[in-house]
């Protein structure tokens, strides 16, 4: 008990509490007190308590946005989890094979977002893009702008491209961490890659796979500079995540009020979502079925 | 420090005071007892920090079901809110 009494190191974080109250529970605040007001000024500001939330939850262009952005989500998370962990595992572990795949691997993670979209404008073009010009000459018609479902595929494969090296460095450094007596020992039991994989190198991963989970629901439900510069939430609505929703609302048509309301239900979701992901890996790898 | 840009109203206030003394009431709470996790009614292990934090964000959901599905008082969902928590702290 007297560690915790006596332990003045806690003063130590009081700058960073400062810095999370200034960036981040004080907008916070802000934007609570925006939902249940109607503003037209800083001095002329009416009460309305829960009515923009009413509003927005009974919007059907949101539930159609909550939609599409659930399925991208468990998409992303389902293609670029499994496809980071194999990535990782086919990686040179040692010697300048290791240093060449890594650097090569983190490449779309040093380009800007927003240039991202411009990129894979380019690239997916059905007359002139490498991709898309490539797949009309086979015959298959492609053109993002035109059909939702290339929007889709377009947006998922940039997406991936993008964040797929992230989870592929986390996993990557999970699998390093390893000693190597585990694996002499797995050698010893004559067991296989997949019982290797599956008790020793999953659950020795838990930790990294917890956070590459985490930090991808995050990121791709809260998405929007690369599908706004890709298909601006095109063709007709068919990507319009919640996100790009959100700014129509706040920038496009200054609600303030009910985008305000619905940060704060996209904020809650996000919450609620991110802490079930950590409670089920937090079990990832210890048998608990529960 | 002028918070005028901060829109401040008074159910607001009552609000994030309520979350702030409620936190600063688990820290006390926590210093002076240091919690010990135990297993309730919910499927995983909980402290009491758990719990509170489980508790307020489910309230805000009842809270969102309930502007979403009916046009009754909201001091409805309050008070289920309220007994939420209470046995969700107890018997959690």
């Amino acid at each position: 008990m007297n560690k915790w009494e006596n332990n003045k190191a806690w003063f130590m974080v009081i700058p960073v509490f400062l810095v999370v109250a200034v960036s981040a529970i004080l907008p916070l605040m802000t934007v609570v007190n925006y939902s249940v007001q109607d503003i037209f000024g800083p001095e002329n500001r009416i009460f309305v308590a829960t009515e923009w939330y009413k509003e927005v939850l009974t919007d059907q262009r949101l539930h159609d946005a909550l939609s599409r952005q659930l399925l991208f989500s468990a998409l992303v998370l389902l293609i670029e989890i499994p496809l980071g962990i194999i990535i990782a595992l086919m990686m040179p572990k040692k010697g300048w094979g290791a240093s060449l795949s890594l650097v090569l691997v983190a490449l779309p993670l040093l380009i800007p977002w927003n240039v991202i979209g411009t990129i894979w404008i380019i690239f997916t073009r059905p007359d002139i893009g490498l991709f898309g010009a490539a797949i009309n000459s086979m015959g298959i018609p492609f053109d993002h702008t035109a059909a939702p479902l290339d929007a889709w595929i377009t947006v998922l494969l940039m997406e991936v491209w993008h964040w797929t090296p992230l989870v592929v460095l986390l996993a990557y450094a999970g699998l390093q961490a390893i000693p190597e007596a585990y694996f002499q020992a797995a050698r010893i039991d004559g067991a296989s890659t997949w019982a290797t994989f599956r008790y020793i190198q999953l659950p020795k991963m838990r930790g990294v796979l917890t956070i590459a989970v985490l930090l991808r629901f995050m990121d791709s439900f809260l998405i929007y500079a690369e599908p706004f510069v890709l298909t601006g939430g095109g063709p007709g609505n068919s990507t319009t995540f919640l996100s790009i929703y959100l700014v129509k609302l706040a920038v496009g048509q200054f609600d303030l009020g009910p985008a305000a309301a619905f940060s704060i239900i996209y904020f809650l979701i996000v919450l609620l979502f991110c802490w079930l992901f950590y409670q089920a890996l937090l079990k990832v790898g210890t048998g608990d079925k529960s | 420090m002028a918070l005028e840009w901060m829109a401040w109203t008074v159910p607001t206030a009552v609000f994030f005071i309520t979350i702030a003394c409620l936190l600063a009431t688990m820290t006390v709470w926590q210093v002076k007892s240091p919690s010990i996790e135990r297993k309730g009614f919910l499927p995983i292990a909980t402290t009491p920090g758990d719990r509170l934090f489980i508790g307020l964000l489910g309230s805000a959901y009842i809270h969102l079901a309930w502007i979403g599905l009916t046009s009754l008082n909201l001091w409805f969902a309050f008070v289920i809110s309220l007994i939420w928590m209470i046995v969700l702290m107890r018997w959690g």
